[in-house]
């Protein structure tokens, strides 16, 4: 008997998409926070650090219980948009967003903190617009920072396990990632096929963390800024 | 001309300061401006640029206002046609040398302009090198460059020889004079070596607790009253039983002690009878 190899897709078509989610809205939201003074801004960043110490299943059921057909946002979802995220592929994207959200913004923004202000003020100077700068001058200068982002999320939606339980389930095909179908195939005490995914995971995740710490060094000034 | 007028309460060095600035800088020169840290040198030159922003003033180049708080004027340091030369250089390490000439330069490059730079700055075998592979007076070089790539009205130069050693300093210092000479820039220079400010400007303004304290010409404020003596300042760094070892101007010297009361880095002056000078 073959192994499916769906759940593995399916689990590197999510981290992809959910990075690629991640990368467009949380550079704006970590440049803001950056360069923000705002009183209500130690209330943002706790908000959004709040995934690296809530268990998952607690953001799952919060959110299972806002986006299911009977929660307000579910509700309106569905009326208005037809769109319906617990159980489905696009739920687990929206998931796995706010789960991974710190793993982005976090590098992110401590990249733009600690480039020197002069550079962005010596860009002012010579007639450049803040938009400019910050795309000419600012972003080019944290790539490892931006790297460290991408990967970090990348490789921590690959590990996500509990939220993925709570809004998507278990639903072949939609639904049902590679940590999912390792539990289930253990519980049903297939262990070649838990081994299978297991192994592949674990090699992949390796690798790409090990190739992170490679490009850094080899970037000289790089660390992984968590 | 540009004239700036300025008005700030400060937290300098720990103390609530008012930074109160009311000068004339002369059009194709370099003026000094030296005073301790903490007297709100750099203060001056961001509100200049328009990185800070003043309580009150008054700034204008030429015909142009590029401030005035009372009509509500505000110029954004995008539009005054101003350079600034940063202490740590502030050059993009993701340019290479001739791509920071030219993003400074705007969309209006003027490509004599940027490889006469290249060249007067000796940096025309490094055009497609990073910054941060440059030397320190490499990097220096080129953010002069840099800042007059933009043609400015106004170049300002927050201590930019600061981070040299003493012998790229007197280099770059002679550079400097070069430049000046060819491009007759108006800048404000900040610098504390009396040295430094001799040779390259040719108005002092000394900034004290946030005042202009004296603001005249090098001879005026650091000229003797007489004019035929030589005083140095030295600090003494070894007290024997009847001699003072002294440090002046870099070099140790030994003087005969006149009192008994003397204590290690303690500053002392040192005049030298004219009759006596050779050279």
């Amino acid at each position: 008997m073959g192994i499916d190899l769906q759940p593995l897709w399916l689990t590197f078509k999510l981290a992809f998409i959910t990075t690629l989610c991640l990368l467009v809205l949380g550079i704006p939201v970590a440049a803001l926070l950056a360069k923000s003074k705002s009183r209500l801004k130690p209330f943002a960043e706790a908000l959004i650090g709040l995934p690296l110490v809530l268990p998952p299943s607690v953001l799952g059921f919060y959110l299972l219980l806002i986006l299911s057909p009977t929660g307000w946002l579910g509700s309106f979802l569905q009326q208005y948009f037809n769109l319906r995220l617990v159980f489905t592929f696009p739920g687990l994207v929206v998931g796995s967003v706010i789960y991974s959200l710190p793993f982005m913004i976090h590098p992110i923004q401590g990249g733009l903190q600690n480039l020197p202000k002069s550079l962005k003020e010596a860009s002012w100077t010579m007639g450049h617009s803040k938009l400019v700068t910050f795309f000419k001058v600012q972003l080019p200068n944290i790539q490892s920072a931006l790297l460290t982002g991408i990967v970090l999320t990348f490789a921590h939606t690959l590990g996500e396990f509990g939220l993925v339980l709570m809004i998507g389930g278990s639903i072949p095909k939609v639904t049902k990632v590679a940590s999912i179908a390792i539990y289930n195939e253990t519980e049903a005490l297939n262990f070649s096929a838990a081994h299978t995914y297991s192994g592949i995971l674990l090699v992949i995740s390796f690798t790409i963390l090990l190739l992170v710490y490679l490009m850094n060094r080899r970037v000289g000034r790089g660390r992984l800024a968590i | 001309m540009i004239g700036i007028r300025i008005q700030k309460k400060l937290q300098l060095a720990d103390q609530a300061t008012e930074l109160q600035v009311d000068i004339n800088l002369p059009k194709g020169k370099i003026t000094a401006l030296s005073g301790k840290s903490g007297a709100g040198k750099t203060s001056l030159l961001k509100m200049i640029a328009g990185l800070m922003k003043p309580d009150e003033g008054l700034i204008t180049s030429g015909d142009e206002t590029w401030l005035d708080t009372s009509a509500g004027i505000d110029m954004p340091p995008q539009k005054r046609k101003l350079a600034f030369v940063f202490q740590d250089y502030a050059l993009f390490p993701n340019m290479t040398v001739e791509g920071n000439l030219r993003y400074a330069a705007g969309k209006s490059v003027d490509e004599k302009l940027i490889r006469h730079l290249l060249e007067i700055t000796q940096l025309s075998g490094f055009k497609k090198v990073k910054p941060l592979q440059l030397s320190g007076g490499q990097q220096q070089r080129l953010a002069l460059a840099r800042a007059l790539a933009q043609q400015p009205d106004l170049l300002l130069m927050d201590e930019p020889l600061s981070a040299l050693d003493l012998e790229a300093r007197q280099q770059l210092q002679q550079e400097l004079l070069l430049l000046h000479r060819e491009f007759k820039f108006t800048a404000i220079l900040v610098s504390h070596d009396i040295s430094e400010i001799s040779i390259l400007a040719s108005k002092v303004i000394q900034l004290a607790n946030g005042r202009v304290a004296a603001f005249g010409t090098i001879e005026e404020l650091f000229g003797s009253p007489d004019r035929n003596t030589l005083k140095l300042t030295g600090r003494v760094i070894g007290v024997e039983e009847q001699w003072l070892i002294v440090l002046v101007n870099q070099q140790v010297v030994r003087l005969k002690k006149q009192n008994q009361n003397y204590q290690l880095g303690e500053s002392i002056s040192v005049q030298i009878n004219p009759d006596l000078l050779q050279y």
